[in-house]
């Protein structure tokens, strides 16, 4: 029992089962699931699917953060990306041919592939702080998205397009297999070979894992290739949902919740180890949260107070500080049995 | 190398250029930054024949005051080797407060010290997170962005209007000197960076913050106060937001819970192409500033032309990064020579 307290995914799951327990209890139709024409609906399957774009960011962020580094990037990469996309269908004679779309997705995702890798070189190759480095295209990514659409908000109709964050497959949302399939990827690739444990050796001491022979380069900057290939995903995604490309609002502040996602799920900023399942939790963590937050009646715009609440609340469980407090406060409480321990 | 006792001339200045670069490594990027801004200012009046006039640059300064102001606060706490995102976001707040505590009649004279409390309370929240629960920079002063930009949304979800005279006053009186003009806004930016240049320079506490950039453990092993030292940093760049939130409202004429979404990237960059370097420990207040009249010419210039303000963005990304790398070289000369 207290080694099962001991994993690090006990405080993430213990987090995520408390908002669910609090949403069932105010609202008992919270975990309800209703079938309508062979497709599921309710509060649970709309989390898995707008979730879809922040798990993509995510996944990018936690092998960002795995190597020390931080990719407050992905948001612009994200409005680029749909960008591109849109404005090859809204240029093309025929928006709903599988062609289109295909050349759409594939250009769009590219291009964030390529915007990746030059984050990636700038941290590897030219040795820049990761915060800066992002930076560099978080402030010109926008614009550059901008640029693309000339200013405007491309909006188009294609009903294929669509499909990818509202469609249903199989009952459940596409969107939602469209993440499975990144979190499965990820997974693999990094459990199943050993590109994890290097990534990992990376983080915590990459001056030691050169001497040991890593070639830590190359591994920062696939994080970054992946995190913006990722990125390029989701605002396909978020394109795809709204049906248009605005440079302004595409996945705004959703670095800051990757982040918070990947911090919830117990890695560590500094680096090192990461858990991918951690991260999973974490996202549905915050889009429960913000599903919480709507369904409070709490207006929107002050939905960053509560934001700014759970990070504060995350950081404090995690600080060393308030643990050995707390420690010391249950030893205190129980003098006795630790005594006995201690015999 | 030539002998001694034939020193031409040229040698000699470049001797004297070559000890320069040496011993104040750290001014380098601020005078590229100089450099910059003239050949910014060359360019448009090439370009423009009606770029480098009084008003042109007078207005640089009324329009980016808060912007400066913003850069101190920020500088201070970057020379600590951290970094505080919640200036925007605290310049919302605190300007939501004013507007509608003066909306409800109270004196700007009662208004303006509240705001400044407000900021730099926000600030030492921050602090204390960063200081007393190991908590980085980075996150802290984002709880403290969301906590702000919520509290922002929490005074009230629409604009309110100031009609408070002090305030409007501090925007609308412009003091002429044949052709230049100076509002009072721009007097208060160029005091804080006075002062912020100042205490640096001059103060015990300014050579504190100088040691914890440079090297935390070192600082505290050498008996310095680095916890007093580094809240204060944090409360200094909360106020400053509070201070930048009256300059701001003044120069609006109101209160919007949206007001300076991005500032912080802005500000950001402003300090960085001025060259302060972001491991901490080396700039300069006086770089901060340059590099907010970059950042300003670049707006005025992409207006000029008539071109769509995106590019602003686009520019100063482009500008960070040369400027990241030419630190990264300084850096890595200046350690390889170690």
């Amino acid at each position: 029992m207290t080694r099962l307290l001991r994993h690090r995914l006990v405080l993430p799951i213990a987090a995520l089962l408390a908002l669910i327990i609090l949403n069932t209890v105010s609202r008992p139709t919270f975990l309800s699931i209703t079938v309508r024409d062979g497709q599921l609906y309710g509060s649970l399957i709309d989390i898995l699917r707008n979730s879809a774009p922040l798990m993509l960011v995510a996944l990018g962020m936690t092998l960002v953060i795995a190597t020390r580094g931080i990719d407050l990037s992905v948001g612009a990469l994200m409005a680029v990306s749909g960008a591109v996309a849109l404005t090859i269908i809204d240029g093309s004679g025929s928006p709903d041919a599988a062609g289109t779309i295909t050349l759409a997705i594939v250009a769009g995702v590219v291009t964030t592939l390529i915007f990746g890798m030059w984050n990636g070189f700038l941290v590897s190759v030219l040795g820049i702080q990761p915060i800066i480095a992002t930076l560099v295209l978080m402030l010109a990514g926008r614009g550059i998205a901008l640029l693309i659409t000339s200013g405007f908000i491309t909006t188009v109709t294609s009903a294929p397009y669509r499909f990818m964050a509202q469609g249903y497959v199989l009952g459940l949302p596409f969107a939602f297999y469209v993440s499975l399939v990144a979190i499965l990827l990820v997974a693999l690739i990094e459990r199943r070979t050993a590109l994890g444990m290097l990534t990992e050796a990376v983080g915590i001491n990459p001056e030691a894992s050169r001497l040991a022979g890593v070639r830590s380069r190359g591994i920062v900057w696939g994080a970054y290739a992946a995190s913006g290939l990722l990125a390029g995903v989701a605002g396909i995604l978020y394109s795809s949902n709204i049906m248009a490309a605005d440079a302004n609002a595409a996945g705004q502040y959703i670095e800051l919740d990757a982040i918070l996602a990947v911090v919830l799920g117990g890695t560590s900023l500094m680096g090192g180890k990461f858990s991918i399942a951690g991260t999973v939790i974490g996202v549905f963590t915050i889009q429960t949260l913000k599903s919480t937050i709507t369904f409070l009646g709490v207006p929107p715009a002050v939905s960053p107070l509560f934001m700014a609440l759970v990070v504060v609340l995350v950081v404090l469980v995690q600080s060393t500080r308030v643990r050995t407090g707390a420690r010391r406060l249950w030893a205190m409480l129980r003098p006795v049995k630790d005594a006995e321990a201690a015999r | 190398m030539s002998d001694v006792t034939t020193v031409r001339p040229l040698d000699a200045v470049a001797a004297r250029v070559r000890r320069f670069t040496s011993r104040r490594a750290s001014w380098i990027p601020v005078f590229a930054a100089v450099g910059i801004l003239v050949a910014l200012l060359v360019a448009g009046q090439v370009y423009f024949g009606n770029f480098v006039t009084p008003r042109v640059l007078s207005s640089l300064l009324l329009d980016n005051a808060y912007l400066l102001i913003l850069a101190v606060g920020m500088t201070f706490v970057i020379l600590t080797a951290g970094i505080d995102l919640s200036v925007g976001a605290v310049l919302a707040f605190t300007a939501m407060l004013g507007a509608s505590l003066m909306a409800q009649g109270l004196p700007a004279a009662l208004v303006i010290p509240v705001m400044l409390v407000g900021g730099a309370l926000i600030g030492l929240f921050i602090g204390v997170l960063i200081q007393f629960f190991d908590v980085q920079p980075f996150i802290a002063s984002l709880a403290g962005m969301f906590a702000a930009r919520g509290l922002a949304f929490l005074v009230s979800l629409s604009s309110i209007k100031v009609e408070d005279p002090v305030i409007l006053w501090l925007q609308s009186k412009l003091f002429y000197i044949d052709g230049w003009f100076l509002s009072p806004t721009g007097i208060i930016a160029i005091l804080v960076v006075v002062a912020g240049a100042l205490v640096l320079q001059f103060t015990r506490f300014g050579r504190t913050i100088y040691a914890i950039g440079g090297n935390e453990q070192s600082a505290r092993l050498m008996g310095l106060p680095v916890v007093r030292t580094k809240l204060l940093a944090y409360v200094i760049s909360g106020a400053c937001a509070g201070l930048a939130g009256v300059v701001f409202t003044a120069y609006q004429g109101a209160g919007y819970p949206l007001n300076g979404l991005g500032t912080e990237l802005d500000t950001i960059a402003a300090v960085v192409i001025g060259g302060t370097l972001l491991t901490g420990g080396s700039g300069f207040v006086l770089g901060s500033m340059i590099g907010v009249l970059v950042y300003g010419t670049i707006k005025t210039a992409i207006s000029f032309l008539g071109a769509e303000q995106s590019w602003t963005r686009i520019t100063i990304g482009i500008l960070l990064l040369v400027f990241v790398v030419v630190q990264r070289a300084i850096v890595a000369r200046s350690t390889r020579r170690r």
